[in-house]
């Protein structure tokens, strides 16, 4: 039985995406995904496992010996100081500073985007203004320039606007959405015109529609956009560390680089208190993913009609 | 008194199509008039125009003594139904038919009273706390009537409502409408393409086609004294069976074969003749016809038969024998005989 489904199932991936073509290779396929499976899951998770054990060690043995396997034993020291300890120029930034900051940012980037990109996709699908169309894909043209190809002007922008070094300026440049506008004007589409009209006879103007049937309608979809934008939004680094030169602004992302350079001089790097706060920057986007994996799917597959 | 006067009403729409082309028709308080006519002729357009969703391009529409070419849907006081109901998905049903009344500012008490009131009419007050999507057709079909209902309409504007439902289903649906609307005493226009919905639920029959009106008038005038070949064959089921034929002297000239015909009109005619206005004639005093094919519908048969060059349908109750040989006289009374102009397709009358 083994063999003639291993040839089959093991020539290529394509041949999985046809309908099985009886049972008995079904077996296969399966013995197939999940050797691929475990060699994916090993080759992500391994380097998280390495930099976790590595954390609970001495910065020193680290220095001299690389990363390590096994249990430290400094676990719990390590993760106070980076939690707890006043560092910086100022002495004023700890770990639960930049952990807020780092919610602020990836909050208020997360619920800009689904509030631009909803405003805009409810203007082009259901306005009708001049050039809608060509405005939808001059939006749609801006995922050519990611934030690395304009950050000059951008800064410029927001440095003139004297927002740097605040929460605004940190957010707001970023909240522009293509993708956003594009996912939630193809739901909008997807919407049947007649509620739209019903909506007209029971006396709902253009907000109320908005805010009365459009917002709970995509409440999924909301869901969904959050949790990837949150986390898109918590691993910003780029545009934080342009932004944010006052230490109580920086967040954590920039903090695990900040642990390695402010001990730069006669000491050795604290490695391990690096690795500790990249484990806990990954900590809440890796939460909500697990806590909102089924919204998160359901908001992508499927929607209430 | 008249609830909506439609008076010379156009529409082209922005790409240049001409949907409705100049229809004047009104609608008598508590009268159910149903448009009816083929997909594409301009029904639902009309309707949509009465509602507000489309703009009128020429004419006036009158509701309730007032102009409201320029009103806003929700300032006309109308109701509709929609084909495919349009429910609102994330609000329970009692949501759903507040939600107009809401929007209006009317007291709470007022809107409870009148959704329980609606519900109760409609039998749908247990549902009263569900979504929509867990519903059946029929029972959104309601809840869809009763979002009409609660507002207390001058006219209620029914788009198709029953066309998504089952046979057995729309039948009973059909009948409930028209009760309901009778209890009401509300006027209302009723859009189908279906010639047995707007036979059995119109007070009125407003017969459209190519966006102009073919003809107005009750279910039976319009059976009896159809005014175009168009409205004899899409009126009555099955349709009424088209002849060319020949009116000469006192006889009536069909394929070569002569019958005695008193009309005072001459010349060549398009006749129009129902299928169940037909019978199988014992003697050979009638239409020479071979059967071709028989098709039973349990109750009544259907007979098809070539007459010369041309096709012709009888209907007749199945009980009758048929000529086992296949060769059949068609009889029927002159009466039942409907002359039409071969080129205008005008009823002749003479
Ligand atoms: N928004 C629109 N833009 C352009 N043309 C339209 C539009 N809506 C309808 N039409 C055209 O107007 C004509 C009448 O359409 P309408 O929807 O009124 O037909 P209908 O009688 O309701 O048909 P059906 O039984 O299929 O619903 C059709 O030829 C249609 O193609
Ligand atoms: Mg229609």
């Amino acid at each position: 039985m083994a063999t003639t489904e291993l040839d089959q199932t093991g020539t290529t991936t394509a041949a999985r995406a046809k309908p099985a073509p009886s049972r008995k290779s079904f077996g296969g396929v399966r013995i197939y995904d999940h050797v691929v499976l475990w060699l994916g899951v090993f080759l992500m998770m391994g380097p998280l496992v390495v930099a976790f054990t590595t954390s609970s060690f001495d910065h020193v043995l680290i220095h001299r010996q690389g990363m390590q396997f096994g249990w430290g034993g400094q676990f719990a020291e390590t993760y106070s100081t980076v939690l707890n300890q006043q560092g910086g120029f100022t002495g004023e930034v700890t770990g639960w500073l930049m952990t807020k900051n780092s919610f602020i940012l990836g909050i208020g980037f997360a619920v800009g985007k689904i509030v631009i990109s909803m405003l805009a996709a409810y203007a082009i699908v259901y306005f009708r203004f001049p050039f809608a169309t060509a405005a939808f894909w001059i939006i749609f043209l801006t995922l050519l320039l990611p934030l690395e190809v304009r950050i000059l002007p951008s800064y410029e922008v927001v440095q003139q606007l004297g927002l740097v070094n605040t929460y605004t300026g940190l957010i707001v440049p970023l909240i522009a959405s293509a993708t956003g506008t594009f996912f939630f004007r193809q739901f909008f589409k997807s919407i049947p015109n007649e509620l739209l009209e019903a909506a007209r006879i029971d006396g709902a103007n253009a907000w109320r529609f908005l805010i009365d049937i459009l917002v709970p309608l995509s409440k999924t979809m909301m869901a969904a956009i959050f949790i990837i934008m949150f986390v898109v939004g918590w691993n910003q680094y780029l545009w934080p560390t342009l932004m944010t030169t006052d230490e109580t602004y920086f967040t954590l992302v920039r903090g695990i680089k900040q642990v390695m350079q402010s001990m730069i001089g006669a000491d050795i790097p604290k490695y391990n208190e690096a690795l500790a706060m990249a484990m806990l920057a990954m900590v809440p986007p890796v939460a909500i993913i697990l806590i909102f994996q089924r919204m998160f799917i359901k908001g992508l597959v499927e929607q209430e009609k | 008194m008249t609830t909506l006067r439609i008076k010379n009403v156009k529409k082209v729409y922005p790409n240049g199509a001409e949907a409705v082309k100049g229809v004047s028709v009104d609608v008598e308080d508590g009268e159910l008039v149903v448009f009816v006519g083929p997909s594409g002729c301009g029904k639902s357009t009309l309707l949509r125009m009465v509602a507000g969703l489309e703009s009128v391009t020429e004419g006036e529409i009158e509701l309730a003594g007032r102009v409201v070419n320029d009103l806003e849907p929700a300032d006309r006081n109308i109701a509709m139904v929609f084909q495919n109901y349009a429910l609102y998905p994330h609000m329970s049903v009692r949501k759903n038919l507040a939600y107009g009344l809401r929007n209006r500012k009317t007291p709470q008490n007022e809107i409870d009273a009148r959704v329980n009131e609606a519900a109760d009419l409609l039998q749908i007050a247990e549902f009263l706390d569900r979504k929509p999507s867990q519903l059946s057709g029929g029972q959104r079909q309601r809840v869809a009537m009763g979002r009409a209902i609660v507002r207390h309409p001058a006219i209620f504007l029914f788009d198709e409502p029953l066309s998504n439902l089952d046979a057995k289903l729309r039948n009973q649906m059909r009948l409930e409408i028209k009760k309901l609307q009778r209890r009401l005493e509300t006027a209302a226009i009723y859009v189908t393409h279906d010639q047995v919905e707007a036979m059995t639920l119109a007070d009125r029959i407003v017969v459209l086609n190519g966006g102009q009106i073919e003809q107005v008038g009750t279910p039976a005038e319009i059976y009896a004294n159809p005014a175009t070949t168009f409205v004899a064959s899409f009126i009555g089921a099955p349709p009424m069976n088209m002849l060319e034929a020949n009116v000469t002297g006192d006889a009536l000239e069909i394929e070569g074969q002569s019958l005695p015909f008193p009309r005072s009109h001459r010349g060549p005619v398009r006749m129009g003749l129902r299928p169940e206005r037909m019978q199988i004639n014992g003697s050979d005093a009638g239409l020479n016809a071979e059967i071709t094919v028989l098709e039973d519908l349990g109750a009544t048969r259907l007979i098809h038969a070539r007459l010369g060059n041309q096709e012709v349908v009888l209907s007749q109750d199945a009980d009758l024998p048929v000529p086992s040989d296949g060769k059949i006289s068609i009889a029927f009374r002159p009466d039942d005989v409907h002359l039409f102009d071969r080129d205008s397709g005008r009823r002749i009358d003479a």
